[in-house]
C-alpha cells in the first residue's frame, strides 16, 4: 500500500493559475474596502443602497465565477445555475414593494 | 482528472442528451452539489428577502446619524448597533469587527481554492496544508460570531431576545438571530466537512482513489458559505 501511494506523480504548481487566484482575492478585498469608505462618507438614500447592491453583485460574480469555477464550466451548467436566479430577483422586487405597502397601511 | 471532466463529444448524428456522454461536463457528485447549492441559495434568499419586506414595512430613522438613539419606533441604523470590538471595551468602532470577520472568511475561501488547486496536481502535502488553514479560518470566524452574539444578547441594558431588544423593533433581533444563525450553522457544517476532507487526505484515501474530487465538491460548499456572507454583510450590516 505504501508503495502504491509513493508512485503517484505530483505535478508542480501552476504559477499563473495561483497568481490569478490571489488577484481575485485582491479584488474582493478592494471592493470590500470601497464599501467601507462609502458606508461612512455617503448619506443614506436609494443611491447608496444601489451602489452597495451593485458592488455585492460584483463580489458574488468573482466568487462564483473564479473560486467556484463556474465561468469555465460548460455553458449548459452555467445557465442552469444562473437562470433560476430570476425567481429570486422577482421575489425581491415583489416583497420589498409589498413591504412598503404594508408600512403605509400600518404606520 | 478524467473522472471529473467526463466525455463531452457525442457519436456522429447523436445529441449530447442521447446518453453515453456528460452534457454538463461534470461528474454526478459535482453536479448535485451545484443544484443543492442552488436550492440553498433559494433558502437564504427567502430569509434575506423576508428581512427586506419586514424592514421596509417599518419606518426608517429620518434624522442625522449623529443624533441617533435606539427606539422601538423605527428600524435602527446597523452601524450604531454593531460598533464594538473585542478587547477594546467602550471604543466606538462601527462595523470594524464585522469587517475583520468578512476578511477572515474571504481568506479562508482563498486557502480553500488553493487546496482544490493542489488536489488537481495530486499534491497531498499541499492539500493538507491549505485544508488546515481553511479549517482554522472557519473556526476563527465561528469564534468571532460567538463573541458578536454574546455582545448583541447582553447589550448595554436589557440586551436582546427573540421577543424584545434594546436596539429597535422586536423583528430586528429576531432576524439577526435567524439570518446570522442560519449562516453560522452553515459555517459550522462546512468546518466539519473540511475536517472530514482533511482527515481523508491525511490517511491517504484520496491518494488511493486516484483523484481529489471530494476537495472540489466540499470547496464548492465552502465558497457558497462565503458567498452568502457577502450578501448578509451588505443587507444586514451596510444597508
Amino acid at each position: 500500500m505504501e508503495h502504491a501511494e509513493d508512485n503517484v506523480q505530483v505535478i508542480p504548481p501552476n504559477k499563473e493559475k495561483i497568481r490569478r487566484l490571489w488577484t481575485v482575492a485582491g479584488y474582493l478585498a478592494a471592493v470590500t474596502a470601497v464599501e467601507f469608505i462609502i458606508a461612512f462618507t455617503m448619506n443614506h438614500g436609494p443611491l447608496k443602497v444601489a451602489i452597495f447592491v451593485g458592488l455585492t453583485i460584483v463580489k458574488a460574480a468573482y466568487i462564483v465565477g473564479e473560486f467556484m469555477h463556474l465561468r469555465y464550466e460548460v455553458k449548459v451548467l452555467f445557465w442552469s445555475i444562473l437562470i433560476p436566479m430570476i425567481f429570486v430577483v422577482w421575489m425581491l422586487v415583489a416583497f420589498v414593494y409589498e413591504g412598503m405597502a404594508i408600512g403605509e397601511l400600518r404606520f | 482528472m478524467a473522472s471529473t471532466t467526463g466525455v463531452n463529444v457525442p457519436a456522429p448524428g447523436r445529441s449530447v442528451w442521447d446518453g453515453g456522454v456528460s452534457p454538463m461536463g461534470a461528474s454526478y457528485g459535482k453536479l448535485m452539489m451545484w443544484f443543492f447549492l442552488l436550492s440553498d441559495a433559494f433558502t437564504f434568499s427567502a430569509l434575506l428577502i423576508t428581512y427586506g419586506l419586514v424592514r421596509s414595512s417599518h419606518p426608517a430613522y429620518a434624522g442625522s446619524p449623529e443624533d441617533f438613539v435606539f427606539s422601538q419606533e423605527y428600524w435602527p441604523i446597523p452601524e450604531k448597533v454593531f460598533e464594538a470590538v473585542p478587547f477594546f471595551h467602550g471604543l466606538e468602532a462601527p462595523l470594524v469587527f464585522v469587517g475583520i470577520m468578512t476578511f477572515i472568511l474571504i481568506m479562508s475561501s482563498v486557502t480553500m481554492v488553493l487546496a482544490v488547486e493542489a488536489g488537481h496536481r495530486m499534491d497531498r502535502a499541499a492539500v493538507e496544508k491549505w485544508m488546515l488553514w481553511t479549517i482554522l479560518g472557519g473556526l476563527t470566524f465561528l469564534s468571532c460570531q460567538a463573541w458578536e452574539w454574546t455582545h448583541f444578547i447582553h447589550g448595554t441594558g436589557v440586551g436582546a431576545s427573540l421577543s424584545y431588544n434594546e436596539y429597535g423593533p422586536p423583528d430586528f433581533a429576531a432576524f439577526f438571530f435567524f439570518i446570522t444563525g442560519f449562516h453560522g450553522f452553515h459555517v459550522f457544517s462546512g468546518v466539519c466537512l473540511n475536517f472530514m476532507v482533511y482527515y481523508n487526505t491525511v490517511t491517504g484515501v484520496y491518494q488511493r482513489r486516484g483523484h481529489y474530487e471530494m476537495v472540489e465538491k466540499v470547496g464548492l460548499y465552502w465558497h457558497f458559505v462565503d458567498l452568502v456572507w457577502v450578501f448578509v454583510f451588505t443587507f444586514f450590516y451596510l444597508v
